[in-house]
């Protein structure tokens, strides 16, 4: 087995025992993605040269027996629309071709502090506006599983770069779904904390009240490793809660004395492909098998969210994406009459079509007359939404159902159908619009060989239970051993 | 409102609300398209929402007060290092540049 085949805590394990450098870690993940980006477009961005000199500098560090962070040595993947110092920072979008940021996230110094080598920008759709990557500027990342097939969106350079072991650990954002369903789509755990856990400070904002950076792993321990590392208060960002972080990774086998697993009806409803119901009713029985009590729950508001959320995401959208003005960075026509058709011009220029739809609803929805008949309805409907989970953990531990209604669809299927599109996030949203955290884990594959996940949701600020839920489904599989073989 | 479908003109006014310049074929795509989604999302108004409280975000977190100190600031060099245009004035101050907005 190639040693980038690993699990980021057996590469953590071998690079603590000195069995391996970082350098010579970084080294084989940069041959694997010299070797198979070509293919699989993962990463829009690799500094080959700054990812040695971090590695190096771990490794002296080590030598010196100098106190090193907890994921010292580990390359991690980073979605383009987190902000590194001095890196680009594009977005997947054309807008911001030549942008560096002047400053790192937040995410991105506790990547640093917690000594992780920072792997490179990985591919997303536009603005993490997207299912398939098929929105990126820069042409979408492929599934490693099937190459003609999309890899899932909008982090879905993330998931291929772990799914084709191009690094072990990536960073996605879930505004919608864009950490779980590319994690489902493409057989790894991907997962959504919940909102304010993690801070947003250097995120290119999205929907501000939806968006969260996720881990994505191979496992549901490096899962539980990378979010302890980027979880926790900074007070850059009023929504981030200052809340005690749990040490994730250390309580992930424990037992529970009583596990109550809700199944919400509408999840299994008509639109789930039948390959991925029988996965996802056998996990079910997974769980029964170890003591679960399983109910079937309702939550009625369901078939409202796709609206919902189209309305709320966008709305915040048209106003975030305000500040690409052509003014204070990235790109500014050259040819224009006075400063308002300035603006218009970079921005026609610099968007791609499914930025340009979103930024108008979002606009349309806030206009004069029309805000208090979709805006505010908007906002009203999310309340019952929540109001269905609240009532769903009253009585369940966590919920369980598809991450996606199906498995990963072919490139340009579903280009030309932007409503078909947002289907692909028809399980994921609501948890954004509520706030609750959840996690995607394999959990079976197709016929034709293509990855299943399977969707637990937990209330606010239930990780731990969530991930130790996640794990006792992976200790009984082994489902998320499987690597995709890939020509080399 | 169910049915109610989007016209040129009013796509054409949400993008200059928008700031953003389409092309006649944008705008007949998006015309088409928007409608298309406007009606799907026209769905939440068969929906009783009667002294619902609009929910602006998921978290019981309102007013948050930090010290008023003085931080340190990003440096006015970087903050217009990515500008298209920036101008430094004889006397080294730096500021992003942009078209007369009052002619």
């Amino acid at each position: 087995m190639s040693r980038t085949q690993l699990t980021a805590s057996q590469l953590l394990d071998q690079l603590h025992r000195g069995e391996v450098t970082a350098e010579a870690v970084a080294d084989d993940f940069l041959r694997a993605i010299g070797d198979r980006n070509t293919l699989l477009q993962a990463f829009l961005h690799v500094d080959e040269d700054d990812i040695l000199q971090q590695a190096r500098q771990v490794d002296t560090r080590r030598r010196r027996s100098e106190p090193l962070g907890p994921l010292a040595g580990l390359p991690v993947a980073i979605k383009d629309v987190i902000c590194t110092k001095g890196q680009p920072t594009t977005a997947g979008s054309k807008i911001l071709a030549n942008f560096r940021p002047p400053y790192d996230a937040h995410v991105v110094e506790r990547l640093r502090a917690a000594d992780a080598i920072l792997l490179g920008k990985t591919n997303c759709d536009e603005f993490a506006m997207g299912s398939s990557n098929e929105n990126s500027a820069y042409g979408p990342a492929r599934n490693p599983w099937d190459p003609s097939r999309i890899p899932g969106g909008s982090s879905g350079g993330s998931a291929v770069a772990v799914a084709a072991c191009l690094a072990p650990l990536a960073l996605g954002t879930d505004t919608g779904g864009s950490v779980r369903q590319p994690a489902a789509l493409c057989g790894i755990v991907g997962l959504k904390p919940s909102y304010g856990r993690v801070s947003r400070y250097g995120v290119l904002a999205y929907g501000s009240s939806l968006d969260q950076v996720g881990p994505m792993s191979h496992d549901v321990r490096d899962c539980a490793l990378l979010l302890e590392a980027i979880a926790g208060h900074d007070p850059r960002d009023a929504t981030c809660v200052d809340h005690p972080v749990p040490r994730y990774a250390q309580r992930l086998d424990e037992p529970f004395a009583s596990l109550t697993i809700g199944l919400p009806r509408e999840f299994f409803a008509e639109g789930l492909s039948s390959e991925v119901e029988q996965a996802v009713r056998a996990a079910v029985e997974v769980y029964r098998g170890h003591g679960a009590t399983i109910r079937e729950v309702s939550l009625p508001h369901s078939k409202y969210a796709l609206a919902t959320y189209y309305l709320v995401a966008t709305a915040e959208a048209s106003s975030n994406l305000a500040r690409y003005d052509g003014a204070h960075f990235g790109h500014r026509s050259t040819d224009h009459r006075g400063l308002i058709d300035m603006y218009c011009k970079s921005r026609g220029q610099g968007f791609g079509a499914e930025v340009k739809r979103r930024v108008m609803l979002g606009t349309y929805a806030l206009s004069s007359g029309y805000r208090d008949a979709y805006y505010l309805k908007a906002l009203k409907v999310r309340r019952l939404i929540r109001d269905d989970f609240d009532r769903a953990f009253a009585e369940c531990d966590v919920l369980l159902g598809p991450t996606s209604p199906t498995v990963a669809f072919s490139l340009g299927e579903r280009v030309s159908d932007p409503l078909a599109m947002y289907l692909a996030d028809i399980y994921t949203i609501s948890g954004n619009l509520a706030g609750l955290c959840g996690i995607s884990i394999p959990c079976g594959f197709s016929a034709s060989g293509l990855p299943i996940g399977l969707q637990l949701l937990a209330a606010p600020l239930e990780e731990e239970k969530l991930l130790r839920v996640a794990r006792l489904y992976e200790r009984a599989t082994d489902w998320h051993l499987r690597r995709p073989s890939l020509p080399s | 409102m169910s049915g109610q479908t989007l016209t040129l003109d009013e796509v054409r006014w949400i993008a200059h609300l928008a700031r953003l310049e389409l092309s006649e074929a944008e705008l007949e795509m998006m015309t088409r398209q928007l409608g298309a989604i406007v009606e799907y999302v026209a769905q939440l108004q068969t929906l009783d929402t009667e002294g619902v409280e609009p929910l602006a975000h998921a978290l019981p977190v309102s007013n948050v007060f930090r010290d008023d100190v003085p931080g340190e600031p990003l440096p006015v060099d970087q903050a217009v290092a990515a500008a298209p245009d920036r101008r430094v004035t004889p006397r080294g101050e730096r500021f992003f540049a942009v078209p007369a907005v009052l002619e």
